[in-house]
């Protein structure tokens, strides 16, 4: 089996004595959607922190691979925006868009890290750079194409249904070029509608080639979704397998259901 | 159009305002001789200006609930005419052109008097821009803006006192108030536009993005650090320039010109013009620097003033006199709303 | 050892001033997050108003000792009511508005009270009457410290005890501590925000006129511009100890005082402010929160 994209051995995050994420263990592999659900203060979203380089780990590894290549980087330590050039881009669990700019051009901030113009090209505007800002634009538009906003693209932000917004973020995300994707709760706050519009777009999004790790607790789109689930309860690890191993999970029933159920 | 309730109020606030300014409006001491002037009629003034500013104020306030959608409108269309503007390049280049003969003949029909004002303003017009790039796009507060603005001044001054490096030094002499004049106002249409460009560049929307979520910025691949620190550069470059031409205008220069009022009021002229917007900061540097010049037949009231409309102009505009508009992109392709299901 | 002691005496004293003016500054950061430019103007308004009613009562021929108190009760009172009323013009409108709009309005209020004085009274230097006599048990130290100093300090550290006692214990207190940690949940759970924050700002500009009062006399001359110049040190001060931390402002006053005496001292009074400003950006550039300022944890 080839290595996987993401390795994450041994992740411990420390809040002064609180500890969130306790020796953490997971691994993605190329082409995979994989889950990670939990109760709510699991440290689901602490961990994507420690991924994303909002937080740097306590202890442990986290090792990137970008498809068909040999070489592992290590993320610890990386500061946000060098773990996106890495190939990693995520979404936020509380919408965070840039409200006074439009959608395309929230879309076109992504494509930063991936185009090079600095303040000569800015103010010349020499060929390199008109055809630079020509390729954000029209990748942008192919981007928010895709997730269906392009009709909207030159509206606000801030004006978005609540739904768009989170499809915005995830196209705000994908025009970073990513080969892994990191969604935090995608469906929250959406209507069934919304929701199975969702599980078809996060499929395309696979089927493009990209690798998907989402948290999420609308339990109906994780078990369409995933490949494989990991589920975490006060920072640990508690199981890990396929839809259906871990439908019928006893630790995990117990970890939603408290103490009582299994008797 | 003022109610039973709203008069009731006009006279309480009028008498409290008559207590507030008890001690120092009515009281006078002259402590060497150890008079006391009672001045009992300026209770009078501060109750009947405090209750006409009051009903003002009130009257003001309902015709903008009432109109605010039409308001809303009209200003959309205000704006979208001076975009549309800058917008076409014959219609920018016109403008230029026209700016450029009144920068001629400005100096020659004007009094000197007049020039030098106007001199400052465009001069401020500079500096606003510049911080705006600091304030006004990457959302950062700089309070010691003006410190650029002092290098730029003594580098100017000490290697022109040591070195007599003087291509500006003779123009102060020969008349050259106009032809500073004319350089200034040809180097704000050249700062216009380097910072329209820079605006509608890769970098001018990560300074934006910076200021709207700096968490979310960064996770979109941007270097924080490195965009912060250009645009604190930028800015400072602008402030330096601006610097050089006062020192050349004033041909004297002390600490005393750089203070942190200086700073406070450049940052005013960004935030009162619209942060972000360049139409705005001109509007804004016009504004803050015209009117405590023409403020002056007000004599001693015209700081007093300045100071009071400063704080009206953001309880009425919070936002700033100009709202800022996002530029707008079109793709060669066609594209529809997605099919419902 | 002697010019030392004295020295830190006078930076003691100086930096208990401070603390007074920042903690106004700190507080009102902490409940909105504005930096209240005009806070400087309200302890000027302060002074001025001790030195009127403590220059009409010595010429009418009233006790030091009720000169003293009647003085003091009117610079509160009437500071406090400037407080409450520029809180209520000048930012009440501006809670929801951009960041710095509220802080362009204070420096257009600052601009504004400076000359308002300036107008209604003058803009000489004013000589303040001595509020503060010589103490006989004071003679034999009084080559090192006088006995201004020492009221100043000693009114300070009460000052600075109830202000504790009120925070921690009162009602009033509780809500001002909630509302700053998140204004929101403190509407929801029913505390009144906005008489909070007028609470605040009344608290703040007491505190200021206390502090004008205790320098005015100290020095012994007032004129409209005072304010301005113990603004940006109190401000600093308040920066220096954790802009929104209370004991950070109480710490920060004392450090920023006692730099300023002992650089007057050893070196030269002209470095007294590069000696202070340069201390605030080392502090600063290792502990960007300041002294005793809580590092902001990002929620993500």
């Amino acid at each position: 089996m080839a290595t996987p994209i993401l390795q994450i051995s041994g992740l411990t995050m420390d809040f002064g004595g609180i500890r969130a994420l306790n020796r953490l263990d997971l691994d993605v592999h190329a082409g995979e959607i994989v889950a990670l659900i939990g109760p709510n203060g699991a440290g689901k979203t602490t961990f994507f922190n420690c991924l994303t380089g909002i937080y740097t780990p306590t202890a442990g590894e986290i090792l990137l691979t970008p498809p068909g290549s040999a070489r592992s980087v290590s993320l610890k330590g990386l500061k946000p925006n060098q773990v996106t050039e890495k190939g990693l881009a995520r979404t936020f669990q509380n919408i965070r868009l840039f409200s006074q700019m439009t959608v395309l051009e929230n879309v076109m901030i992504g494509r930063h890290c991936r185009t090079k113009a600095f303040i000569l090209g800015a103010v010349f505007r020499n060929a390199a750079t008109r055809r630079e800002e020509r390729e954000i634009v029209e990748m942008s538009y192919a981007i928010l194409d895709k997730v269906g906003l392009a009709h909207l693209a030159n509206e606000f932000a801030r004006n978005l249904p609540y739904g768009a917004q989170r499809r915005l973020e995830i196209a705000r995300a994908l025009a970073t070029e990513p080969f892994l994707l990191l969604l935090d709760e995608p469906a929250a706050g959406m209507n069934p509608q919304e929701t199975q519009d969702l599980d078809r777009l996060i499929k395309e999004i696979s089927t493009d080639g990209h690798s998907i790790l989402l948290i999420e607790h609308d339990m109906k789109l994780v078990m369409s979704l995933s490949d494989r689930i990991f589920v975490m309860d006060y920072g640990k690890k508690i199981a890990q397998g396929k839809p259906a191993e871990i439908r019928s999970n006893p630790a995990v029933i117990k970890a939603y259901l408290g103490e009582d159920v299994d008797a | 159009m003022l109610g039973f309730k709203e008069i009731k109020n006009g006279l309480l606030v009028s008498l409290w305002f008559v207590f507030l300014t008890f001690p120092l409006m009515v009281v006078k001491v002259d402590p060497v001789e150890r008079i006391v002037s009672w001045r009992w009629e300026n209770s009078i003034y501060v109750a009947i200006g405090t209750f006409v500013i009051y009903c003002v104020v009130k009257i003001i306030m309902q015709h903008r609930t009432g109109n605010a959608a039409v308001e809303k409108e009209a200003e959309q269309e205000k704006e979208s005419i001076i975009h549309r503007v800058l917008a076409s390049p014959k219609q920018k280049y016109t403008l230029i052109a026209l700016l450029l003969a009144v920068a001629i003949a400005f100096p020659q029909f004007s009094s000197s008097y007049q020039t030098n004002v106007m001199t400052t303003a465009l001069m401020y017009v500079v500096l606003g821009l510049g911080l705006n790039i600091v304030v006004g796009m990457a959302g950062l507060l700089d309070l010691g803006y003006v410190a650029f603005y002092a290098v730029g001044a003594y580098t100017y001054a000490l290697l022109n006192h040591h070195f007599d490096l003087g291509f500006w030094a003779v123009l102060p002499i020969g008349g050259g108030m106009a032809a500073i004049f004319g350089i200034l106002l040809g180097f704000m249409i050249v700062t216009i536009f380097i910072v329209n460009r820079l605006q509608d560049s890769r970098l001018g929307r990560a300074w934006i993005a910076l200021r709207e979520d700096e968490i979310a910025c960064q996770a979109m691949g941007i270097d924080k650090r490195r965009t912060k620190l250009v645009a604190f550069a930028l800015g400072a470059f602008w402030a330096g320039i601006i610097g050089v031409v006062f020192a050349a205008k004033t041909t004297f220069i002390n600490p005393a010109s750089f203070t942190f009022l200086e700073s406070a009021i450049i940052l005013a002229i960004v935030v009162l013009g619209g942060m972000g917007s360049i139409v705005g900061v001109i509007l804004g540097a016009l504004i803050l620097i015209l009117l405590p010049e023409y403020l002056r037949a007000l004599s001693e009231y015209r700081m007093l003033a300045f100071g009071a409309i400063l704080v009206a102009m953001m309880v009425f505009r919070p936002r700033g006199l100009i709202s800022n508009i996002r530029r707008t992109y079109h793709s060669d392709k066609k594209f529809h709303p997605p099919i419902q299901h | 050892m002697d010019y030392f002691i004295e020295l830190f005496c006078g930076g003691l004293t100086r930096g208990a001033i401070y603390a007074l003016i920042a903690l106004g500054y700190t507080m009102v950061y902490g409940i909105i997050g504005l930096i209240n430019f005009a806070h400087g103007e309200i302890y000027m308004i302060g002074a001025f108003t001790a030195f009127i009613v403590a220059t009409v009562l010595s010429i009418y021929g009233f006790p030091l000792l009720a000169i003293v108190i009647l003085a003091g009760f009117a610079a509160v009172i009437w500071s406090s009511a400037y407080g409450y009323t520029v809180e209520k013009i000048a930012y009440k409108p501006l809670r929801h508005a951009p960041r710095l709009s509220p802080l362009i309005s204070a420096i257009g209020m600052s601009i504004f009270l400076q000359n308002y004085v300036l107008l209604a009274q003058t803009s000489n230097f004013l000589p303040f009457p001595e509020l503060i006599p010589e103490f006989a048990f004071m003679e034999p130290i009084a080559h090192i410290v006088g006995s201004t100093d020492i009221v100043i300090l000693i009114t300070t550290a009460v000052i600075m005890l109830i202000l504790t006692v009120v925070i921690k214990g009162t009602k009033v207190g509780k809500a001002m501590r909630a509302t700053s940690q998140d204004r929101t949940m403190a509407m929801l759970v029913g505390i009144n925000v906005n008489r909070i924050i007028s609470a605040t700002f009344i608290i703040g500009s007491a505190l200021a006129a206390i502090g004008g009062l205790l320098i005015a006399s100290h020095i012994g001359q007032i004129n409209f511009y005072i304010g301005f110049l113990a603004g940006i040190k109190a401000f600093t001060a308040a920066v220096l100890g954790g802009i929104g931390s209370i004991p950070g402002a109480v710490l920060g006053g004392l450090v920023l005082g006692l730099t300023e005496s002992f650089a007057t001292g050893y070196v030269s009074s002209d470095y007294e402010d590069v000696f202070a400003f340069s201390l605030l950006v080392l502090i600063l550039i290792f502990k960007p929160s300041g002294l005793l300022g809580k590092a902001e944890t990002k929620k993500v």
